[in-house]
């Protein structure tokens, strides 16, 4: 486990702003209430085995006493870098994601499903939308009870989605809750 | 009916009226058509004086008349018969009002008395049958139980050859366990109780499918009725549970929403304030949105137990020693709301996946989920460096044959005594882990899901020996509570504060819950033979993260040679040390860490280069496999 150098930082960064925005300073700046300590610590990021982890500092301290092998997971896992040396954001960063996400979709009941079987969002079971999404956008998908159910890149602008045919493709899809059945191994 | 069919027959006599009064008495007329000549009633025999005598004589009467319909019916025809016939069953009845006597009188005295006599002879010949056959009866069934005995040896090689008789064992069974509940009246004389026993034993692992060693271990636990109700328990599966999220959603919601879906369930129990239990489904209950956004978690209703005896607050340092799948994990986080710390640790690597996958979609962020060896955590994690800690041991598994069958022909005592050797080591090591001294906690949990008492008391029972630890209540009030003595063993009388939890008691699998509470940190050095110590794990002295070898084997040396007295000043230390282990660890980083890291940017440059290198070869590696490709 180490601190991430400069350039896994900001793929990672990068990565984080097209969904959060400005809001990123939120995520990085959260007080954090894990720990034994009383005061609220801050979060960090980690990286181990290929993996980046958003950690809190009381946490990573305490985990530095278990050898590198041995240490399977701390806090959230919110992406890994492939081989390649590309960073993906996993299913596992949603929550994060989702609380600070400045583009949203709510889709309809019907294509929930789809959805968390890893099709993309159709125009046809888009409920609602926020404004001002432009192509390449992170957008976090919600069910219509305010669920989140994954995220994914925004296909279109706002007013081309209003010209599309019901079976255009709105948004598409990145990583979804379903991944947590149908590809547990993976994650 | 019946008035119809009489009506017929009197021909004449009948009207309409009296089918009135008789509609009323419809019913206990045609259940009382059979021979129930001396249990009538009053009102029997009323119905029949109304129905046999003229309307007019009907209509003054009001009261109801009884069962002789049979006695009528079979006197076919016998119209002038049937008032006398009446009039000698009016007498022998008993409790008839004297109305209905007096009517009946009044209109034909005078050739009544020979049929009278024959009327008589024939009821009382009927009822003598009636006593005879209830005799007959009851003595059969006195015979049939005394007739009941154990097959002798050649009938048992004779069963050997065939193939099992089913329901010829289950009789055998049901009999064998009737006998034993009454032994004294039932038992066949010349036949011991241990013969009786060791049928049954036979008899219940070849109708039932268990091996002689476990049939035999729970035949010496319960009581034989007892045991039939275990056993069947056992054929059947507990119901499915589910454990709210608290972290994310509220048990009122969560079951809404799930009802919406189709799902039919139901709040647990009242003991538990976030788990639901499932009746039956719609849509598959572990593969719904709310399952996949971390809403609930499904989960057997016993594995809430642990946890709960547990209590974990908030900001406490927390390990669970064998965590996966992660059920409890994840139970333990959304009590501390996310806050302090959990370590969560799993010795095989197969499960760490669904562990962290858990975790991850239930949204616990206070988890380092490592994987280790349970006996080799007090040397990472320190000695006396937590507050609680779960230990729900690798176990036999012979509380949930119920979803696995295969426990019932795989286990052997050796397997037993493995499995209790583990879990006191381990219940050792967690003991180790936990300060004796901490503000809030000082408390371990340890759970199985097993009924063995090898493997629950006994171990429990080692550790309150070896270790200065106590049993506290678990707060689980409505279990039942573990043994005290059992067959030759003797434990310590404070292990009636540990529970038991049975399926056909409680509707839960088999479960073992103990909470033990640390008194203080150090262990009990008794005057016996020293080497015994040595294998235990290091002395309460050394806070292992950081310490010096040297000075650990001072340390136990020290132990080694003096007596008890020392053990006082040991706390001292302990307790100081404690404190000060975090204190002495940085600077024995500093002392180690004499050589000097180049700086962060030439580590960027390094790793950038390597990245790169990895690109071409894998790059390389692509271009090289469709040449190949292109060459096939």
């Amino acid at each position: 486990m180490r601190p991430l150098d400069e350039a896994e930082t900001t793929a990672v960064f990068e990565k984080l702003f097209k969904f959060t925005g400005n809001n990123l300073k939120n995520i990085v700046e959260n007080p954090s209430h894990e720990g034994p300590d009383p005061n609220p610590g801050r979060y960090c990021f980690r990286l181990h085995k290929n993996r980046v982890y958003y950690v809190s500092e009381s946490l990573v301290k305490r985990a530095t006493n278990i050898a590198r092998p041995k240490l399977v997971s701390l806090g959230t896992c919110i992406g890994k870098f492939t081989h390649g040396g590309k960073f993906h954001l996993t299913i596992q960063a949603l929550s994060l994601v989702a609380a600070n996400a400045r583009h949203k979709v709510w889709i309809k009941p019907t294509s929930e499903m789809s959805f968390l079987y890893g099709n993309h969002v159709l125009k046809g079971g888009l409920g609602r939308i926020t404004d001002s999404i432009a192509p390449g956008d992170g957008v976090v998908v919600y069910s219509m009870s305010d669920v989140p159910l994954g995220f994914g890149v925004a296909a279109k602008s706002m007013q081309d989605c209003r010209k599309l045919d019901p079976n255009g493709i709105v948004v598409l899809h990145q990583s979804d809750i379903g991944e947590y059945l149908r590809m547990e191994d993976e994650l | 009916m019946a008035p119809v069919v009489l009506n017929k027959k009197r021909g004449k006599k009948w009207q309409k009226p009296p089918l009135e009064k008789k509609q009323r008495k419809n019913d206990p007329f045609v259940e009382k058509r059979s021979k129930t000549e001396e249990i009538s009633n009053d009102s029997d025999s009323d119905i029949e004086n109304e129905e046999v005598k003229d309307p007019q004589e009907f209509e003054d009467e009001g009261e109801e008349s009884g069962s002789d319909t049979g006695s009528e019916l079979l006197s076919d025809g016998d119209d002038p018969l049937a008032d006398d016939f009446l009039r000698g069953s009016d007498d022998e009845e008993k409790g008839r009002d004297s109305d209905s006597g007096s009517d009946s009188d009044s209109d034909s005295d005078s050739d009544v008395s020979d049929i009278e006599k024959k009327s008589r002879a024939i009821d009382e010949e009927r009822a003598r049958e009636k006593e005879e056959a209830l005799e007959e009866m009851q003595l059969n069934i006195r015979e049939e139980s005394d007739e009941f005995r154990l097959p002798t040896k050649e009938e048992i090689e004779e069963e050997k050859q065939q193939p099992p008789d089913l329901p010829n064992l289950q009789r055998r069974i049901k009999e064998i366990v009737r006998v034993l509940s009454n032994f004294k009246d039932l038992s066949q004389k010349g036949t011991s109780r241990k013969e009786y026993v060791q049928q049954l034993k036979l008899d219940l692992g070849s109708y039932y499918g268990y091996n002689e060693f476990l049939i035999g271990a729970l035949v010496e636990m319960f009581p034989p009725v007892e045991l039939m109700e275990l056993i069947e328990s056992f054929e059947k599966p507990r119901p499915i549970c589910l454990r709210t999220n608290t972290l994310k959603t509220r048990r009122r919601d969560l079951a809404d929403v799930l009802i919406n879906r189709g799902v039919n369930l139901d709040p647990l129990s009242k003991w538990s304030k976030v788990g639901l239990v499932v009746y039956d489904s719609q849509v598959p209950i572990g593969a719904t949105p709310e399952y996949m956004a971390g809403f609930y978690m499904l989960q057997s209703a016993s594995s809430f137990l642990p946890v709960m005896a547990l209590a974990p607050q908030e900001k406490e340092r927390v390990i669970d020693m064998a965590a996966a799948p992660g059920g409890k994990t994840t139970y333990i986080a959304a009590l501390m709301k996310n806050t302090g710390l959990i370590y969560a640790n799993e010795m095989k690597a197969s499960r760490l996946k669904s562990l962290t996958a858990n975790l991850h979609r239930m949204g616990v962020t206070n988890t380092i989920v490592c994987n280790y060896d349970g006996n080799e955590l007090p040397k990472v994690l320190g000695l006396n460096t937590v507050d609680r800690v779960l230990l729900d041991a690798p176990c036999s598994g012979t509380g949930v044959i119920s979803k696995d069958e295969s426990v019932k022909t795989s286990k052997s005592l050796e397997d037993i005594q493995k499995c209790s050797y583990l879990q006191k080591q381990l219940i050792l090591a967690a003991i180790d882990m936990v300060d004796a001294n901490s503000k809030s906690g000082g408390y371990i949990v340890y759970s199985t899901c097993s009924i063995m008492v090898t493997e629950n008391e006994a171990v429990i029972d080692y550790a309150l020996k070896k270790r200065d630890v106590k049993l506290v209540p678990c707060g689980l009030d409505f279990g039942r509570q573990g043994f005290v003595r059992f067959r030759e063993h003797r434990f310590h009388p404070s292990l009636e504060k540990t529970r038991r939890f049975y399926p056909h008691v409680h509707n839960m699998d088999g479960f073992f819950v103990a909470k033990l509470k640390k008194m203080s940190n150090s262990k009990k050095t008794s005057a016996g033979p020293q080497p015994s110590e040595t294998v235990e794990q290091q002395t309460p002295e050394s806070n292992v993260s950081n310490g010096d070898k040297k000075t650990e084997e001072n340390s136990e040396q020290v132990l080694m040679k003096k007596a008890t007295t020392k053990a006082k000043d040991l706390k001292k230390k302990t307790s100081g040390l404690a404190e000060n282990g975090n204190v002495e660890s940085p600077s024995n980083e500093k002392r180690r860490k004499k050589r000097k890291f180049p700086s962060r940017e030439e580590i960027s440059k390094v790793r950038e280069e390597k990245r790169k290198t990895l690109r071409e070869k894998v790059s390389s590696k692509k271009a090289g496999s469709k040449d190949k490709g292109n060459e096939k």
